[in-house]
């Protein structure tokens, strides 16, 4: 009961990916060319995503926890750092580069197309190496997928590296 | 400026099931509904796996049900070449694992939330993509 209700709930994000553009570079990368061919349709999505966000939380929040979890698992953190501004100062590169964010990207593999998977294999490879990087210098990413994102991986089709020094000092810090 | 093939309702319709998938996923299993951090463990977590997996897999049947409902699949066009495909998601996967977050994490849900760190994340990243494609074709392309 559980997975098939996360799987209908990816399912709507998936078509309501499909029909916002989100999933189409030419859109996007249209969206942000202000001094080109500007396509305003994205700010729409956005702005329809977080207002229902905004009074759906408010109304969830409220009840005593999720349906079928112990607790809702809500970032805490509130420090705006160098991490968080600098790494999402690269997303934007990239995204501007490629036309595609990941929850664009990801229900877009659906349609098999090869620039699709392409990306993806590449955003993979970024996060790879970024998990890689902050294993070797014990640092931890704090990340909205929770608390199992701070453990070492050692596993998955890009991970050519993590499995080494995945140390005692890494975990315990 | 040109503004071309301006589509408000469909994308307003979209940002509206964006919204709602998020809000559901919390009321389900109490989890944000950010791309990148489901992706990231989906692959590299070692353990509670199985509920990323079964999220992926809906979302990637979104553009089939896309297909039957209206008789084509949803439009992608790439004006941009592959090296710039590999260059441009390998920076992406950098930079959403340092900023802990994109366009759904930050930009929907943490938005949502009133998260400060969101509206700096957004803020941020929404500059830098603008400025990425202004000098990609203005200034360095055609």
């Amino acid at each position: 009961m559980r997975l098939i209700s996360v799987y209908l709930i990816g399912l709507i994000f998936g078509v309501g990916i499909s029909i916002s553009g989100m999933a189409n570079p030419e859109k996007v990368l249209n969206f942000f060319d202000f001094a080109g061919t500007w396509n305003p349709s994205l700010a729409f999505v956005m702005g329809g995503g977080v207002v229902v966000a905004f009074f759906g939380y408010r109304t969830v929040l409220k009840r005593e926890g999720p349906s079928f979890d112990q607790m809702f698992h809500v970032p805490q953190n509130r420090t705006i750092d160098l991490k968080l501004l600098g790494g999402s100062a690269i997303f934007g590169i990239g995204w501007g580069l490629s036309g595609f964010c990941p929850g664009g990207a990801l229900p877009a593999l659906g349609t098999g197309r090869w620039e699709v998977i392409l990306f993806t294999l590449a955003l993979i490879a970024g996060m790879a190496v970024a998990r890689y990087i902050n294993t070797h210098t014990g640092k931890r990413f704090q990340t909205p997928g929770g608390p199992e994102l701070h453990q070492p991986a050692a596993h998955g089709p890009l991970t050519e590296a993590p499995r080494g020094p995945a140390t005692e000092q890494n975990l315990s810090n | 400026m040109e503004i071309v093939n301006f589509t408000p309702l469909a994308s307003l319709f979209g940002g509206v099931l964006i919204g709602l998938a998020a809000v559901l996923l919390m009321a389900a299993i109490g989890r944000i509904m950010g791309a990148t951090g489901i992706l990231s463990a989906a692959v590299f977590a070692e353990d509670d796996r199985a509920w990323r997996w079964a999220l992926l897999a809906g979302m990637v049947s979104g553009p089939a049900v896309f297909l039957m409902a209206t008789g084509s699949w949803p439009e992608i066009t790439v004006p941009v070449s592959p090296l710039a495909l590999i260059v441009g998601g390998f920076l992406v996967g950098i930079g959403v694992s340092y900023g802990s977050g994109c366009t759904s994490g930050h930009g929907v849900c943490g938005l949502a939330r009133l998260s400060p760190r969101s509206f700096a994340a957004v803020l941020t990243f929404m500059a830098t993509t603008a400025l990425t494609v202004f000098l990609v074709r203005h200034v360095f392309g055609g």
